[in-house]
Parts: C-alpha cells; sequence; structure tokens
C-alpha cells in the first residue's frame, strides 16, 4: 500500500476527534473534521448555550468554567487550522468512501485515513411505562439543559445505575432545581468492592465522584441507594415512577420527569461499515470493535474514545492523540510525544471505567423480569412477549437479527440504539443461551434516517 | 445407523424452496429432513422485496406463477398462520418509449395467460395514479398481484412441514454429501449424519457447489438488489408501483413504510454469503423515487439492506431431476423472481419425488438446459452491473 495521501478525515468533533486534530494539525497536516453538531464538544464536554452562557460558573463550578474556556478558545483556533464541517451526518462507509449529508445535501469524501470517534450514548433497560412522553436519557436530560436551557420537567428523577446519575444531578442542582431525587439501583456492596480498584487505577476521577457525591448531599439532594425500578406510572405521560427500596418497602415517587441509564453503550455502527471487527467484553457485557493499542482497526480506518472502548472523556482525548500518532507513523511521519506514555495513560483510565462498571452494574437480570406487556422497542412498538413468543415458537431464531427480522424489533428510526440491549439480554434470557452467543444487531447504513431529498442536490457521484 | 436419521429424502437449504417442497413430502407421508446452515428463510426467501408479482413474467413460466399464486391466496390454509398476505394489485409504468413497447408486450403477455390487466394512458393515468410524476407515459395494472412479508413466509412453512411429521435442524452447516448404493450420506457441523435414497439440493446461492459435487455445474452466481426502506408515513399506496424501466419498485407496507428495491443489482461478496449495498445505489434509489413520486421528497431512508440470490443467466430457476445422480433433484436460482413460484416449486418437486405428474410441466427449468449454450434473458444486460 502507497502512503496515504489525502488529508485525514475525523469523524466526531468531541474530546477524542480533537485531540487527534490538535495532534495532526500540529504535524502539519490539515484534517477533514466533521460533526453532526453545529459546535464541536461533542457529549460530555457539550457546549453551553448562548443562553446559558451567564451561567456557566454556577453550572461548572468557577475553577472548571475558566478551564473550559481555556480548553474551548483553543478548539475554535484549532478548527480555522481543519477542513471544519459541522452540521454534517456521516452515514455510510463503503471502501474508501464516507457517505456524509451537510445541510441537507449528499456527499461522498474519499479519504485513505479515517478516525470513527463517535462516542456513546446511555444504555438503556426497557421498562414499564418507559415510552411516556417525560422520559429522557441521562444524556438526553443533560442536552435539554446544555444546548435548550432547560430542564425535562420541574420534578425529576434521575434513575439507573450509572455514574452519570451524579453528574447529571448535580448539573440540575447547580441551575436550581429543588424537586430532584436520584434513585440509584446500583448495589452498595458491588460499589465498595469495586472502590479500591478504582482508586488505583485513576484516584483523581474517583475523587470528583466522591466530591460529586458530597455536592449533592450538600444541595439536600434525596439519594436511594440500591433500589429497583419497577415501572414508570402516567395517563398521557409521567407521573410517578415506582420503585422497590433495598428493604421490599415499594413506593411511587411522584415527578413529571424520569431520566434514565445504565452505563454507556458505543457507537459501533459506522466502525462496524468500515470494517471495524466486534468482540464481546464479558465484564462490560458488550460489544466493542476490536483495535490495536493505538486505535488502528484496518487499513484505513481508526477509532478512538467512547465508540471504541469506555474510558471517559480524558481517556477520549489520550487516545484521539494516539490514533494520530499512528496515523502519522502509517504517512511515514512522526511528530514528538510518548506514545509509551499515552497508552499506559488510556489503558489505566480504562481499566478504571471497567471497575466502575462492576460498581454500576448493568442491570441484564431485569431482561427476564419484564412484563411480557411492556414495550422493548419503541419506534416499532414490539413487546417483551413478543420477543418471548418469537424465541420459543418452533423453528423460532436464538440469534438476535433473526429476531429482528421476526418481530421488528431494532428495525426503526433508532436503528436499535435504543432496545438493542434489552434485545440481547430478552432473547438471551428466553433462550437460556449466553447473552454472547445470540449476537447483536448487525450494523446498516444508514445509521441515521436521511431525507430522501437529499440526493437530488448532490453530484460527483 | 439408527432408524431416526435416516429419512426417505433430505433437503439442503432451508429457504422457501427447502421448506415447501419439505412441507408437500411430508404431507405425502414422506419422512423429510429440512437441513440449514443458519436459520430458516434469513438470505433471499427473507431478504427479497416480498412482491407476488404476476405481470412481466415469460410466458413459459406463467403456469407454474399462477400455481403458486393459488398458494399464495391460500397461506393461511396450507400453513396455519399468516404471512401477511395482502392482495394490493400491481402498477408497472413505463417513462421511456422502450419501457412503454415493453409494458404493452407484458400486459399482452399476462392477458394471454388469462390475467386481468387495465391500461392506463393520458387522462385515466392521471385520474388513477395521480401521485406519478408527469414524466410517465403509461401504466398497467393487475389486480391479482400481491404482497406477503418474506420475513415471517418461510418459518410459517418449516413450522407447517415440522406439524406434518418433517424434521428441521438448523445451524447444520453441510460439510460432507456422499452418494452410495443408492443412499445419499449427509454430514455437517452442529448435525449428525443422516442418510436418505433422495437429495434435494435447496441450498439458494450456495446449491452451485453441490450440484457441481454430481458433475452438473451451471452458471450460477449470487447477487442482490439494493433495497431500503423510509419511516413509516400514513398509508396512502395500496398497490406496487413498478417502473419497467427498473430503476424503481417501490411499495407501501399497511404499517406505513416505504419499501424500495431498484436494479441494477449488485453481485455478493467474494464469501458468498452477504451483498453490500453500495451507498450510490441507495442515492439512485432515492433520486427515483424522488423523481417518480415527487410527493416523497421529505420522506426519510433509515434502513438499506440485500441479500444473497442466485441467478441463473436466462433468469430462470433450475427445478426437476439431476441427471447424473438417481434421487438427486434440484431446486434453486430463483434468478430474482423465487419469492413468488415457491409453493408451486415445492409442489411440483414432491410430485416427481413421488413419482407422480407433476401440476405444471417443469421442462422450461430442467438443469439440462445449461449442456448446451443457453440464451441470456435480455433482463440480465438491464438489471446488473456486470456479470
Amino acid at each position: 500500500m502507497s502512503l496515504p495521501q489525502l488529508p485525514p478525515v475525523i469523524v466526531g468533533a468531541g474530546p477524542a476527534g480533537l485531540a487527534c486534530a490538535a495532534t495532526l494539525v500540529e504535524a502539519g497536516l490539515r484534517p477533514i473534521l466533521l460533526d453532526e453538531a453545529r459546535r464541536p464538544g461533542g457529549q460530555g464536554t457539550r457546549r453551553l448555550s448562548p443562553a446559558m452562557m451567564p451561567f456557566a460558573e454556577q453550572f461548572l463550578g468557577r475553577a472548571y468554567a475558566n478551564k473550559t474556556a481555556t480548553r474551548e478558545a483553543l478548539e475554535d483556533r484549532l478548527l480555522t487550522r481543519c477542513d471544519w464541517r459541522p452540521g454534517t451526518l456521516a452515514w455510510g462507509i463503503f471502501e474508501d468512501r464516507l457517505e456524509v449529508v451537510q445541510d441537507g445535501r449528499h456527499d461522498s469524501i474519499r479519504f485513505d485515513q479515517l478516525l470513527v470517534a463517535v462516542g456513546a450514548t446511555d444504555r438503556l433497560m426497557a421498562l414499564p411505562g418507559w415510552t411516556l412522553p417525560g422520559v429522557f436519557t441521562l444524556g438526553g436530560a443533560q442536552v435539554a439543559l446544555k444546548q435548550h436551557s432547560a430542564f425535562i420537567g420541574q420534578r425529576v428523577v434521575m434513575a439507573g445505575s450509572s455514574p452519570l446519575l451524579y453528574l447529571a444531578a448535580a448539573q440540575y442542582a447547580r441551575m436550581g432545581l429543588r424537586d430532584l431525587i436520584v434513585v440509584d439501583t446500583s448495589k452498595s456492596a458491588d460499589k465498595r468492592r469495586a472502590a479500591i480498584g478504582m482508586v488505583l487505577s485513576a484516584p483523581g476521577t474517583f475523587a470528583e465522584g466522591l466530591l460529586l457525591l458530597a455536592e449533592l448531599r450538600r444541595r439536600g439532594v434525596r439519594r436511594i441507594e440500591g433500589a429497583e425500578l419497577l415501572r414508570v406510572n402516567g395517563t398521557n405521560r409521567v407521573e410517578a415512577i415506582e420503585i422497590r427500596h433495598a428493604d421490599g418497602r415499594v413506593e411511587a415517587l411522584s415527578c413529571d420527569a424520569v431520566a434514565l441509564g445504565h452505563g454507556l453503550r458505543p457507537e459501533t455502527q459506522l466502525a462496524e461499515l468500515a470494517g471495524a471487527k466486534l468482540k464481546f467484553d464479558p465484564i462490560l457485557r458488550n460489544w466493542f470493535p476490536e483495535t490495536d493499542e493505538d486505535g488502528r482497526a484496518g487499513d484505513r480506518l481508526w477509532l478512538a474514545g467512547d465508540s471504541a472502548m469506555t474510558g471517559g472523556r480524558i481517556a477520549a482525548a489520550e487516545s484521539g492523540r494516539l490514533a494520530a500518532l499512528s496515523m502519522l507513523a502509517a504517512r511515514g511521519m512522526t511528530v514528538p510525544a510518548d506514545a509509551a506514555k499515552l497508552r499506559r495513560r488510556v489503558e489505566r483510565l480504562r481499566v478504571f471505567q471497567q471497575r466502575m462498571a462492576s460498581a454500576f452494574r448493568w442491570p441484564s437480570h431485569l431482561a427476564a423480569e419484564l412484563p411480557d406487556e411492556t414495550i422493548v422497542c419503541r419506534c416499532e412498538r414490539v413487546h417483551a412477549g413478543t420477543i418471548r413468543e418469537a424465541v420459543r415458537k418452533q423453528a423460532g431464531p436464538v440469534e438476535v437479527n433473526r429476531v429482528k427480522a421476526i418481530t421488528r424489533c431494532g428495525m426503526g428510526r433508532c436503528q436499535g440504539r435504543f432496545c438493542g440491549q434489552t434485545l440481547q439480554e430478552l432473547t438471551a434470557s428466553t433462550s437460556g443461551m449466553p447473552v454472547e452467543t445470540v449476537g447483536r444487531l448487525r450494523a446498516q447504513a444508514p445509521v441515521r434516517p436521511i431525507p430522501i431529498e437529499a440526493a437530488m442536490e448532490g453530484d460527483g457521484l | 445407523m439408527t432408524r431416526s436419521s435416516s429419512f426417505d429424502a433430505i433437503i439442503i437449504g432451508g429457504g422457501l424452496f427447502g421448506c415447501f417442497t419439505g412441507l408437500f413430502l411430508a404431507r405425502s407421508g414422506k419422512r423429510v429432513a429440512v437441513l440449514e446452515r443458519g436459520y430458516v428463510g434469513a438470505q433471499s426467501s427473507g431478504a427479497n422485496f416480498g412482491g407476488l408479482r404476476l405481470q412481466g413474467r415469460s410466458l413459459s413460466q406463467y403456469p407454474l406463477s399462477l400455481a403458486a399464486q393459488h398458494h399464495w391466496e391460500t397461506f393461511e390454509e396450507l400453513s396455519g398462520e399468516s404471512c401477511e398476505y395482502d392482495r394490493n394489485g400491481m402498477v408497472y409504468f413505463a417513462h421511456t418509449d422502450a419501457g412503454r413497447e415493453r409494458l404493452l408486450g407484458y400486459a399482452e403477455n399476462s392477458r394471454r395467460c388469462g390475467l386481468e390487466i387495465a391500461l392506463w394512458e393520458g387522462e385515466a393515468l392521471r385520474r388513477n395514479l395521480p401521485w406519478l410524476a408527469p414524466s410517465a407515459l403509461i401504466a398497467s395494472f393487475s389486480p391479482r398481484c400481491a404482497v406477503a412479508n418474506p420475513r415471517t413466509a418461510t418459518p410459517a412453512v418449516a413450522r407447517a412441514m415440522i406439524g406434518a411429521g418433517g424434521a428441521l435442524l438448523q445451524n447444520c452447516d453441510v460439510t460432507q454429501v456422499d452418494h452410495k448404493d443408492g443412499l445419499f450420506t449427509v454430514a455437517g457441523t452442529g448435525c449428525e449424519p443422516i442418510t436418505a435414497p433422495v437429495l434435494i439440493n435447496a441450498a439458494g446461492g450456495w446449491a452451485g457447489q453441490l450440484a457441481k459435487q454430481f458433475g452438473e455445474e451451471v452458471p450460477l452466481f449470487s447477487a442482490g438488489p439494493p433495497q431500503f426502506v423510509t419511516e413509516p408515513l400514513p398509508y396512502v399506496l395500496q398497490p406496487s408501483v413498478y417502473a419497467i424501466e427498473g430503476d424503481m419498485i417501490l411499495r407501501q407496507t399497511t404499517r406505513g413504510n416505504f419499501i424500495f428495491a431498484g436494479y441494477p443489482r449488485t453481485l455478493s461478496n467474494a464469501d458468498g454469503r452477504h451483498t453490500f449495498v453500495p451507498p450510490h445505489k441507495t442515492l439512485n434509489g432515492m433520486r427515483a423515487v424522488a423523481t417518480h413520486i415527487p410527493a416523497l421528497r421529505h420522506a426519510e431512508v433509515m434502513r438499506v439492506w440485500s441479500g444473497v440470490e442466485g441467478y441463473l443467466p436466462d433468469m430462470l430457476p433450475i427445478v426437476g431431476a439431476g441427471q447424473t445422480t438417481p434421487g438427486l433433484f434440484h431446486a434453486f436460482g430463483g434468478s430474482g423472481g423465487g419469492f413468488q413460484i415457491a409453493p408451486a416449486v415445492g409442489e411440483c418437486l414432491a410430485h416427481l419425488i413421488s413419482g407422480d405428474t407433476p401440476p405444471v410441466d417443469l421442462a422450461p427449468y430442467a438443469i439440462t438446459r445449461f449442456a448446451s449454450a443457453i440464451e441470456a434473458s435480455e433482463k440480465l444486460t438491464r438489471e446488473f452491473d456486470r456479470v
């Protein structure tokens, strides 16, 4: 293979994509950087809307607000040295072309080096009533606040098994929401067991978590630990979430909005379309793309950040830098940087995430307990009972793509992003097979819906 | 060899051809086993457009097609399950002069074979199909054409076969087929060896290898059409709509999604297990939809797919007895039209295997036609990138 000549292409301007771009720019390249959003930042470090800017210190804390302002100014400068394409949706990859829709118009970008760094979203387990208006993901609750300067409700319950619970709750509390309850469904014993490993792998990140807990206590946010989520109640929208406390007591927490999440789920569709192989991670109990230690996943393909392996913001940035170094080496270029040190750091932070995952455990056991009438796939309105019936039927499938074909679960607009995890567990629990053998939903283009007329204005085909 | 592992007939391939053959054989009292590498109906039987199209078939194919349509029309009685059969009717329209000629030819063929066909031009065309772009010149409508859900049809037939006493072995990848003393022995990973005096090769895109093993090489190749589906929209379009030029085949499911397929088809990957849809074909399809049915410009495409289908150069399947080995039968190479004819393929083959005269003459589908040079279908050049 001859040396790459085209500008490197980076999908996703979150911490990983931006760090990769910075390293490439430093080496004298002008990468193409694109993001679905109008502004850089990604999800965890999503920029505040103009309406939120006057409250930046209140929202982020003074020290972090200053740091953020400095970082964003650097990012803005970086963007001027990239071929920056905001508002660009990458919907497919075929051979050496990235297919995008930018401002409603189709375009096709040829590449010989591609970094996919499209992040992660909340991992969801279906719950009776979870499709009622007023139910959000934890990430969605953060977007509402950061981008739309709005709370998801006036009486909010944040629930699940996720470290994001505490961050999202602290952000809502800082902006003045009084009526806020955190229901942490993870077991305190699990957290105690995982704590030592977490302290050892990333003491700084662990300390941040403790500070958040202390802050929530100080702000008087009610926190319920070790409870189980039973259902979301409401006629036309959320009116309460019913939980079972660790001592067995059932309580309906009155609220007008609920935010749910059970850790993170990597966005792997683009990587898969680009040819990455996925492997099952038994600790995180989920599928991740295979890469080398620098994030390389193919001749022309690199992966970084949470879409490669859950690791958080700092690991994302460092993995973006590592990928950039590997891309440069493949071009016969180098920049002075200590790749070995970066590798150790990324590894350490990802180990931290793995330990955190054993504290905030993915509640796989809940799939077996889901009432039959629970909607699993909200796009296509497929119920748990329908999926069970399909799996149990004679000549029925015990592989999730076949379950999808027969029940339509995962066939809709979201392409299984929201239901895929429940579907895997439900297929496994119904068939009695281990979850890794029932497979995962295969990626199919377009990874997001694209308007038919986008093709009309395109050329260069 | 225990009794449980010997059968009257072994069918390799759990697609619609294999399962229907198994069903009709089982109903006639034969002990049959269907061996499927993955899951029943997962390849072209499950990934096709779902069209039960009668218009536009070659004259020689009508007897088989019409016999099959009767089974689709009574599918629930036949299998005991629904496959979402919907007699929605089908429209061919032409937007070129060459297309107009072909459409008129097709209409004449259809009528000659007893199909009711309405031809619409000018004001009648606008009145009946007001959503079609003005570039449309003529349309023919066949009310007996229908659609079914390909994803659920094959499992339903497989279950009916099991209900009739047949055996289904899924996840059984056949690795070895031997023939000795009038008995076939089939072995594979994931299943114990089984024997039968009759073997039916219904292995779809992979049937060529098996035929070759028995000295019957055929020019089978694998390909798939680019397909996509839009988000669900209000249900407004009842008939399936085919541009006779092949650039757009479209239908709306009653739940609202528009399903698109179109030519040219794409050859399958070298591994023979997948057909990727190159993005430019999706974009061409989107352009065709926006051009022919402008009201759909704002609809959103949410998923593309294809399948691995077996094609033969004359675009006709191979159905019938093998010529080299007694007891060997073939049913493969649906060439993009296999879904509709599958019930009749199974029924005819079951008759043939039982020593009866099939209800439809299978001569046009004989494997022997490849012994000498055959004429490639005019469809072949039109419907593929390159062969």
